[in-house]
């Protein structure tokens, strides 16, 4: 089963729902996909094993086989090519390497080359293995290294998915071929506005999903009234408690802590799985 | 020779637009003849690399100079490129911006005057 654990608003606790999760049950895969800031692995401490360098390609336009004809550029729809009177510019952040100004050059000037955008980290941690990406500083484009992390994915194991936070292409990238999608909310106004942004977009893709209530006690009951109205399952709530919050601070899972936690997760993984078979 | 003015309607007597890749027209003018032609912005509502589409509008117009208020780091490099000179920080009209220009009140800029994307709106962004 492949679950993502994902929220519209940033810091409600996706990753500590992940992390929690992922050592609470057995046989676990864990995918950072949160690679413009990924921190799974802070909770986990795992050995770091090998990386791995992640590209993109992007046109390289040989000069002395280029007239100067604009017609790269012309196709481009992300204006990634200027053309110049006696060249030919690439601007490789607007790049989307779809490799469409290789196929209109009548020249034949444009071939492909490697461009690095950031790299892959593979962890154990005992029995559970992590993958996280990580985008390199100034780079505009994530969705290629969740692109690459996902590629990593073991369907034999249980796969728990960390998103990042937001509703736009990266978590589009993310999710995408998810069985469940976990979403982390915190009982907030700014909670349920992106709740329901969330939920639009799980909706048009047909991912099935419920909500964890985190921090409950705070703020007030829409959250709730929102999932009632939506007949949208809540399957557990983390209360807003000064020990969860140390432990997060300290960078210790709370359920290796309170182990009543790791009962709970159990329940909510099994939760999913039962929903995912309906 | 032709000069480029980014303007905010398509005539000579505009005020100019002073965004660059998303100003609403260009206006060509030949700075012997002070004919004109207006030639609306499709960049102006792109959702990115709005500077490198208008300056290739310009540069295939075979305009020799951009007189505007600022221009980005991509739209500087993709009109140097193409060896068009920039003036920025230009307000009034068109039509007294080139002919300022002609009298030679004006320096060329020499880097880009603003950040990535500083011609966004916020609704748009």
């Amino acid at each position: 089963m492949i679950v993502t654990v994902a929220s519209g608003k940033g810091g409600t606790g996706k990753t500590s729902v992940a992390v929690n999760l992922a050592l609470s049950i057995e046989n676990v895969q864990l995918l950072d996909c949160d690679v413009e800031e990924p921190n799974a692995h802070l909770f986990l401490h795992p050995e770091l094993l090998k990386t791995e360098p992640v590209y993109t390609f992007i046109p390289f336009v040989n000069q002395e086989l280029c007239d100067h004809c604009g017609v790269c550029s012309k196709f481009c729809q992300y204006h990634a090519l200027f053309t110049s009177p006696n060249n030919v510019l690439v601007f490789p952040e607007l790049c989307h390497s779809c490799g469409g100004c290789m196929i209109v050059c009548p020249k034949k000037a444009i071939t492909e080359t490697k461009n690095r955008i950031g790299k892959l980290n593979f962890c154990a941690a005992e029995d559970l293995t992590l993958v996280y990406g990580e985008l390199e500083i100034g780079k505009p484009m994530s969705v290629p290294i969740i692109k690459a992390v996902k590629k990593q994915m073991d369907k034999s194991k249980n796969v728990i998915i960390d998103s990042p936070p937001g509703t736009s292409c990266p978590f589009i990238e993310t999710v995408r071929g998810s069985d469940f999608c976990v979403l982390v909310t915190e009982p907030t106004p700014f909670g349920l506005h992106d709740l329901k942004i969330t939920v639009q977009v799980l909706r048009k893709m047909i991912v099935p999903f419920g909500v964890v209530v985190n921090r409950a006690g705070v703020g007030d009951n829409k959250v709730y009234e929102y999932c009632q109205q939506e007949n949208i399952p809540i399957l557990l709530e983390i209360p807003y408690q000064r020990k969860i919050a140390e432990l997060y601070s300290r960078g210790i899972p709370f359920s290796q802590e309170m182990p009543e936690w790791t009962e709970k997760f159990q329940t909510l993984y099994s939760d999913i799985g039962k929903l995912v078979k309906k | 020779m032709k000069i480029c003015v980014t303007a905010s309607t398509g005539t000579i007597d505009a005020q100019i637009d002073p965004r660059f890749g998303r100003c609403a027209y260009f206006v060509v003018v030949d700075s012997e003849t002070m004919q004109f032609e207006a030639v609306p912005n499709l960049a102006s509502g792109a959702s990115g690399g709005a500077g490198i589409q208008a300056a290739q509008a310009v540069a295939n117009k075979g305009a020799k100079v951009v007189l505007t208020g600022d221009v980005g780091p991509n739209a500087f490099h993709a009109l140097s490129a193409a060896g068009i000179e920039i003036v920025t920080g230009v307000s009034g009209s068109v039509k007294e911006a080139v002919e300022k220009f002609k009298r030679g009140d004006f320096k060329k800029t020499g880097a880009p005057t603003v950040g990535d994307h500083a011609g966004v709106s916020k609704t748009q962004r």
